[in-house]
């Protein structure tokens, strides 16, 4: 648009004098993209707040405007304080549109306020809220149980499909990432520890720091965070997503039990993926630390190797593997259990996702040190 | 019909859709589909035109086009004589409002808040201007004051098409564009809702393009009928005349049980719209 175009669209008024009154003229594009330009909107304030103060008996003339949408005639009517000056020279159009405003112009209701009693409510929402959080999840885990029953009476029958898709899934895609982190978290361990055994001359005891803790601690709980971040969120996402078109309900209406065909094979996979992985991540780990070991306090790997089979009882391995179990099926039930909780529009979709991977990074966590308390006498 | 165009703004060029020599190819597993073979299509301005045509025959990805959410593979897609991959970027709610079939309305937004979206995207106006001027589109449409702070989720069907139509209408834009917009209403809301695209497009002079399968809509409100069969407009006409083109989908679709039933019900209560 030239300049000269520019300025010639510049919504403004114009006040002048006649020989019948004073006349007010509106001029430019009123429209809703003009008029939200800011040094446009400001030069109109500012002219429509110095209007003369009997600007009721002006004459008004629109007829010379080249544009007006309902904002501009809302902003127009509302500088009238929504009612007809005496004197008013429109197009029929813009009479039209005037009218229209004029009809409709309404207050919006407002929104109703905010008592003590509403409060009362609020907190009364919360409790509700939790308990149903709590039968959920234990109906959730009870189903489960039932559901593990019938699957044993009739293997058959059971979704073997589901199981090794999400295996598939859960397990194998995630091979690369946890082994990468694995590998970079021993390699840091083993060199900061290595720094520190070397001030006192107990450089053999690397063996036994790195063995140990990786073994019995950060392996499984490093691999089901990942996990819970990764496939946590994933489960999550999916259940909800069917939820928000309908797949639920057509599931329910066909006669397919949820829990069964849902539930229990994320269940069942994560429970068996879980302690695959976190052996998988504490052997990257491992490798990690024995790269770092040799090259910063030269411990051979042969060296390492025989003198961890000595000083790690092999107990630790399955406390490890016993608990990445139990991770495993936190894991799938928590990201069930907010799923099947979503309601059917995006904001609950991206609030139950969030929930689901900070509780089971949460109870991960919990229950890891519920494990560390109970099995202290064990392994160490 | 005539008054609705003496109606239309005449800073809008004409025609306002100019679609030339359309191609459309659909690669779907390997297989090249072709949708559109050197489609033609004029909207003059003040038209109020349906689309109409078989399942797959390319209405919906017409109307994307339109919109500037595809690009065309062959030919030209004008709108307001600007081609129509330029309206998507800003101020694109000023010149285009589009009325998709499931209302695609912002779930974690009220309903003032939807309509008054656009708007409020241009960040300069005042908060109680935007809530006046989404008042009065919202009684445009029919709908009560008093919905204005529900959600999306709390409203029915018929309710969201009309939200969505008012968000659609908010900057004015001269031509609108609908996507099955009866699908889903009862009969009754459908009657209402075409009544009320009739009274617009007449108030505001718009310009309105939608792709519909619902014949009583087309003999209700349309000014003209564009029948898109065989890769092509293979007719495009006021519905009167479109009925009597020789086709073997015109037929179909017109003259089958269906058509002659909305028809028969048309001579019977002529006033019934």
């Amino acid at each position: 648009m030239s300049l000269a175009a520019q300025e010639e669209s510049r919504p403004r008024i114009d006040i002048g004098q006649l020989p019948e009154g004073v006349r007010v003229r509106l001029l430019g594009r009123w429209t809703a993209g003009n008029l939200a330009n800011r040094d446009n909107w400001q030069a109109l304030q500012h002219s429509l707040g110095a209007l003369p103060q009997d600007w009721r008996t002006c004459h008004w003339d629109l007829r010379e405007l080249q544009r007006m949408d309902h904002v501009g005639a809302q902003l127009l009517w509302n500088a009238w304080y929504r009612q007809w000056p005496d004197t008013v020279y429109t197009l029929a159009a813009q009479r039209a549109l005037l009218e229209r405003i004029a009809q409709f112009s309404s207050v919006l209701p407002p929104r109703r306020p905010q008592t003590l009693w509403d409060w009362v409510l609020r907190g009364g929402a919360l409790v509700i809220r939790v308990q149903g959080h709590l039968v959920d999840a234990v109906g959730l885990i009870g189903q489960l149980l039932l559901d593990m029953v019938k699957l044993l009476r009739a293997p058959r029958n059971g979704p073997w499909r589901d199981i090794s898709g999400n295996l598939y899934r859960i397990g194998a895609t995630a091979l690369p990432i946890t082994a990468l982190v694995g590998f970079l978290i021993g390699v840091v361990l083993a060199y900061l520890m290595a720094q520190q055994l070397r001030q006192f001359g107990a450089d053999a005891f690397i063996v036994d720091i790195l063995g140990i803790s990786l073994i019995r601690e950060l392996g499984p709980v490093l691999a089901a965070i990942l996990i819970a971040g990764r496939s946590g969120s994933a489960i999550t996402a999916q259940i909800g997503v069917m939820r928000v078109t309908e797949e639920l309900d057509a599931m329910k209406v066909m006669g397919i039990p949820q829990g069964f065909r849902l539930v229990l094979p994320r269940a069942i996979a994560m429970a068996v993926a879980m302690p695959l992985l976190s052996v998988w991540t504490t052997l990257a780990a491992l490798s990690g630390g024995v790269l770092a070991a040799d090259v910063v306090l030269g411990l051979t790997p042969g060296y390492f190797v025989t003198a961890l089979a000595k000083v790690v009882l092999v107990s630790n391995l399955w406390l490890a593997v016993g608990k990445s179990v139990v991770f495993g099926l936190l894991i799938a039930l928590i990201g069930c259990h907010y799923g099947l909780r979503i309601k059917p529009n995006t904001q609950s979709l991206g609030e139950g996702t969030t929930a689901s991977v900070v509780t089971s990074i949460t109870m991960v966590l919990l229950v890891d040190a519920l494990f560390a308390v109970v099995f202290k006498d064990i392994g160490i | 019909m005539t008054g609705s165009l003496a109606a239309t703004p005449a800073w809008v060029p004409s025609p306002v859709v100019e679609i030339r020599g359309l191609c459309t190819v659909f690669r779907t597993d390997g297989v090249d589909a072709q949708i559109h073979k050197n489609l033609d299509l004029h909207i003059e301005r003040g038209e109020l035109l349906s689309i109409v045509g078989g399942s797959g025959s390319g209405k919906t990805t017409l109307l994307r086009l339109m919109l500037g959410l595809e690009s065309p593979m062959g030919g030209s897609v004008d709108v307001l004589g600007r081609p129509a991959v330029e309206l998507t970027t800003s101020g694109a709610a000023s010149r285009v409002g589009m009325l998709f079939q499931q209302g695609a309305l912002y779930s974690a937004f009220t309903v003032l808040e939807n309509i008054a979206f656009p708007l409020r995207e241009l960040k300069s106006l005042p908060d109680d201007l935007v809530r006046d001027a989404v008042m009065v589109k919202l009684q445009m449409v029919g709908l009560d004051p008093a919905h204005a702070h529900k959600m999306p989720a709390d409203l029915s069907g018929g309710m969201i098409k009309r939200v969505a139509l008012a968000r659609a209408l908010i900057m004015d834009p001269p031509l609108l564009l609908l996507d099955e917009p009866t699908a889903g209403l009862d009969p009754d809301r459908s009657d209402a809702f075409c009544t009320l695209l009739r009274s617009l497009h007449q108030e505001l002079g718009l310009t309105v393009v939608m792709v519909t399968h619902d014949l009583d809509t087309i003999y209700e409100i349309s000014t003209r009928v564009a029948v898109v069969a065989d890769k092509r407009v293979i007719v495009d006409a006021p519905p009167k005349e479109v009925i009597q083109f020789d086709h073997p989908f015109v037929r179909e679709f017109f003259l089958g049980g269906r058509g002659l039933r909305a028809q028969e019900l048309l001579r019977l209560h002529p006033d019934a719209g």
